[in-house]
């Protein structure tokens, strides 16, 4: 609750950061301890991995599709390389990074519990943070009007959509229990990206949250 | 065709194989090189260029390895050709290897013809050229002798090797057998490993210089003659494998030179029969022969993982360098997957490392050419290197 609490003076505070950088990127880099080891999976053109090396010091490393991403955050000094969740997480050693974070691109992989099998296997945490297809405005999208819905977060029509495997946040706590995986902490964002206050049911936040943060390590037992 | 008459004459070449318009530091009896043959060689001597200032920290070497056919001549007027150096774009004051910033240093690889000891050089015992009695060298031995040489200017660890093709294997040798030594590596359209194919193009050239007459079994130095035509061949051969499908397309097509409708005749009548015969005359008149030989076969000998039980990602260890990996989409020599396999063993490895690859149609050659991409993520790469290792930003 009081970690809750905290959590959404920190999303107050960001959000009146002008030209700050996206609250579910903040939410991400505060579940990151100083200095630690970190791979970003799907990191787009880096801005979370400067986002973590500026304010928690970490040594970080990342992963991206598309080249022009690539090549834009290689230009920038980062580490970051050419490549494929689906297929080049299998190369990196168990316990390789303390965090391994996939942000907004679980949807868009083409086997998730083999990419979060993996996260779970090459860092001691991982971090997931995904939109919510459990939403309320997805709902009536689907249920009532009857169309694939697209909203602000979700803005591709379903024949150019790189997205997927869409999933609820009840369904990703499924996936969780498939995959082995702990969850040691979790936040789900409202329309505004502020984080759903005080210990609502987790229906709740199926319907509320448009996206959620998962911080997750895993079970005791299968660290195998 | 193209005027011939500004050719060296081996005598000419000769003299360049052993007195260089470079630096040079001679090694003696007290410091072989020990060559991966099973010998050793010695005395021998490497030519190199300077470029910059070496810091008081000796801490801003950056040492630029050249390709098969390039030397030391990375950003100074050729010697010989008289031409740019053959990586001025890269290297120089402003440039991404930034001049004013970094202390660069380039070898004439061991096995060369640019003055470090190679088949065109005088052997000390005879008198005369090597030629074939030169040993077989490898990558590793070519990297033994840079060791050597950044031992006798006083600097303990590089701040960064970069190289493109057989320059990039030397790079990749460096960080494997040097790991301590080198702080930040730059492979560019290179590989672990000469594949099949590779050294089967390889092979072509080669046969190609050894079935022209006037190679003399290796001696035509002492003949008096000199192999043209077979290298000549063997370059053509050699350089359609630098360009791409694309590349020849756009820049030749079908097109006539210099005529309108074919002659009948077996004259160069396409741009591209000429452009290639050029290339071909061009480089004889600043290559050696045998040189050819030798460095082609050290790339073919090349193979990393052979090293290491077949286990690439072994030879990368937790090592200490932070790597920048470079391929080209039309590059099917050092195709983007070999540059991969790199990256995937690199990681296994836990090593730091970054991986771009850059979309042009111009083939292996790409790392020479003038690709603004590949400038911006070296730049940026050495920026962030430069930060990690604590180098003073440069006052400009």
């Amino acid at each position: 609750m009081l970690k809750r609490l905290k959590q959404d003076l920190t999303m107050a505070e960001a959000a009146r950061v002008p030209g700050g950088a996206r609250v579910d990127l903040l939410l991400v880099a505060e579940m990151v301890e100083r200095g630690a080891r970190v791979l970003d999976v799907g990191c787009g053109d880096g801005e979370l991995l400067r986002l973590l090396a500026e304010t928690r010091a970490v040594d970080g490393r990342g992963i991206e599709l598309s080249r022009e991403g690539v090549n834009e955050g290689v230009a920038k000094g980062l580490a970051v390389i050419q490549g494929d969740a689906d297929t080049d997480l299998a190369d990196y050693p168990d316990d390789a990074f303390d965090y391994v974070i996939l942000s907004q691109t679980l949807q868009a992989t083409r086997q998730p519990r083999l990419v979060l099998e993996h996260m779970l296997r090459i860092g001691r945490h991982a971090i997931v943070s995904f939109p919510n297809f459990g939403h309320w405005k997805i709902r009536l999208q689907v249920g009532i009007a009857g169309h694939m819905p697209q909203t602000d977060n979700l803005p591709y029509s379903w024949w150019d959509t790189p997205n997927i495997h869409f999933c609820t946040i009840k369904d990703f706590r499924h996936l969780c229990d498939v995959a082995g995986a702990r969850i040691e902490r979790a936040v789900a964002l409202n329309a505004w990206g502020r984080a759903l206050r005080f210990n609502a049911p987790w229906w709740f936040w199926n319907l509320m949250g448009e996206q959620a943060v998962f911080l997750l390590s895993r079970q005791s037992g299968r660290a195998d | 065709m193209v005027e011939t008459s500004a050719a060296l004459e081996p005598a000419d070449r000769a003299r360049e194989a052993d007195a260089p318009h470079s630096l040079v530091v001679r090694f003696g009896a007290d410091k072989p090189l020990k060559l991966d043959a099973g010998v050793d060689l010695s005395p021998f001597q490497i030519a190199y260029q300077t470029y910059g200032t070496l810091n008081a920290e000796r801490s801003n070497a950056v040492l630029v390895c050249h390709a098969l056919t390039g030397d030391q001549h990375v950003a100074n007027i050729h010697p010989v050709t008289q031409k740019p150096g053959w990586w001025e774009t890269m290297v120089g004051p402003g440039r991404p290897i930034d001049t004013e910033r970094y202390f660069v240093v380039c070898a004439n690889v061991i096995g060369g013809c640019m003055g470090s000891s190679g088949p065109a050089s005088i052997n000390p015992k005879t008198g005369k050229p090597w030629g074939l009695d030169f040993p077989v060298i490898t990558v590793r031995d070519m990297v033994r002798a840079q060791a050597m040489l950044l031992d006798h200017l006083g600097i303990a660890t590089l701040f960064a090797v970069a190289g493109g093709s057989l320059g990039g294997m030397q790079v990749l040798q460096w960080a494997v057998s040097y790991p301590q030594r080198v702080f930040a590596a730059l492979p560019i359209a290179a590989a672990t490993r000469h594949s099949a194919q590779n050294i089967a193009f390889h092979e072509v050239g080669r046969q190609a210089v050894m079935a022209d007459p006037d190679w003399r079994q290796g001696r035509y130095f002492a003949e008096g003659t000199n192999p043209r035509r077979g290298l000549a061949v063997a370059r053509m051969g050699a350089h359609i494998t630098y360009l791409s499908d694309a590349a020849l397309h756009r820049k030749f097509g079908r097109r006539f030179q210099d005529r309108d409708n074919p002659t009948f005749s077996f004259d160069a009548d396409f741009q591209v029969e000429s452009y290639l015969r050029h290339q071909g005359i061009t480089f004889v008149e600043r290559f050696d022969a045998n040189s050819y030989l030798y460095l082609t076969r050290a790339m073919d000998y090349f193979d990393i993982a052979a090293d290491f039980d077949g286990v690439l990602a072994n030879a990368f260890k937790d090592t200490p360098t932070r790597f920048c990996v470079t391929s080209f989409t039309s590059d099917w020599l050092f195709p983007t997957s070999d540059s991969r396999a790199i990256v995937h063993a690199l990681n296994a490895g836990r090593a730091r490392v970054s991986f771009a690859e850059i979309a042009t149609d111009k083939g292996h050659d790409a790392f020479l050419l003038d690709e603004p991409e590949l400038f911006a993520i070296v730049r940026g790469f050495l920026e962030g290197a430069a930060k990690a290792r604590g180098l003073e930003i440069a006052h400009r």
